[in-house]
């Protein structure tokens, strides 16, 4: 079933802030098998220069596997979100993660194209602080296989 | 930590390699953590009725695996400032004690501005390529 051609270019605004903490981070650099100090002890964060322990370089999809929910699960999009896998992740960061963060996480449909019986949808979203500062742009592409794929 | 700097590296330069055991465990408890819970990934029936050969890890795992090698390299993992990759081939995780095994290697292919190197990293398991095009932007002291 193809994707809607008209969803290009829509975007999703930031709802509530995902707060970091940093049992979070400690939990996700656990599930990632990584001893890094850095994750655990904010002594070690600040002797790197940073205020607080910090996130592993993927932790950004935690945040935004949630935001993006909102736009999978539309039904007019009409993505089947069984025949979804990943085809593609790309983070852009201008300062890591750390505890403390409030950040908002704004979504927009970059491109659905379709390839092969294959519909691939990219999408950009940006993270937020407080500040309004862009922390982390990640770039997903999701492929949806066709019947036969 | 390694003392690696802007300029003791050159382009070439070999990261020293990783290698990753991945177990259902894993798997589990990244699921949990992510709050990824596809069941592809912890459920076997499930995983073989939609054609895959066994339970495989979340492609984010394996990204997070090789961006381990990147962060133990620098010791600062706020030196990455671009990370990406393309999910080629799934990592079939088997129930048994041993599980699957990520190997990473990457090396320095640019120095760029800003004190900042361009890595190309390569992750494999049981000798195929997992991952594609996986590139990195790292700043170094």
């Amino acid at each position: 079933m193809p994707l809607d051609p008209s969803y290009v270019g829509r975007s999703y605004p930031p709802g509530e802030p995902y707060e970091v903490g940093r049992e979070k981070i400690r939990e996700f650099a656990d599930a990632i098998a990584d001893p890094n100090p850095v994750y655990r002890d904010r002594a070690a964060a600040q002797k790197l220069g940073y205020p607080d322990v910090i996130a592993p370089p993927t932790f950004p999809m935690v945040i935004t596997a949630t935001s993006s929910q909102r736009l999978l699960f539309d039904p007019e999009l009409g993505l089947d979100y069984g025949r979804m896998v990943h085809g593609e992740q790309r983070f852009v960061h201008n300062r890591p993660i750390r505890a403390g963060d409030r950040l908002a996480a704004a979504l927009t449909v970059d491109s659905i194209r379709s390839i092969a019986g294959n519909e691939i949808l990219g999408t950009k979203t940006e993270l937020r602080d407080a500040d309004g500062e862009l922390v982390v742009t990640a770039y997903a592409t999701l492929i949806v296989r066709g019947p036969e794929g | 930590m390694p003392a690696v700097s802007y300029d003791s590296v050159e382009v070439g330069t070999e990261l020293p390699a990783g290698q990753y055991r991945v177990g259902r465990g894993d798997l589990i408890r990244y699921a949990g953590a992510s709050g990824d819970f596809n069941p592809i990934h912890w459920n076997e029936r499930i995983a073989r009725s939609v054609g895959l050969p066994n339970v495989i890890a979340h492609g984010m795992y394996t990204m997070a695996l090789a961006g381990r090698t990147l962060t133990d390299w620098t010791g600062d993992p706020g030196s990455v400032r671009e990370f990406g990759v393309r999910f080629t081939k799934p990592v079939p995780v088997p129930d048994d004690d041993a599980g699957a095994e990520v190997v990473v290697t990457a090396r320095v292919t640019q120095k760029l501005d800003d004190r900042q190197v361009r890595v190309d990293l390569v992750a494999t398991c049981a000798g195929e390529k997992v991952l594609g095009q996986a590139r990195a932007v790292v700043a170094l002291p």
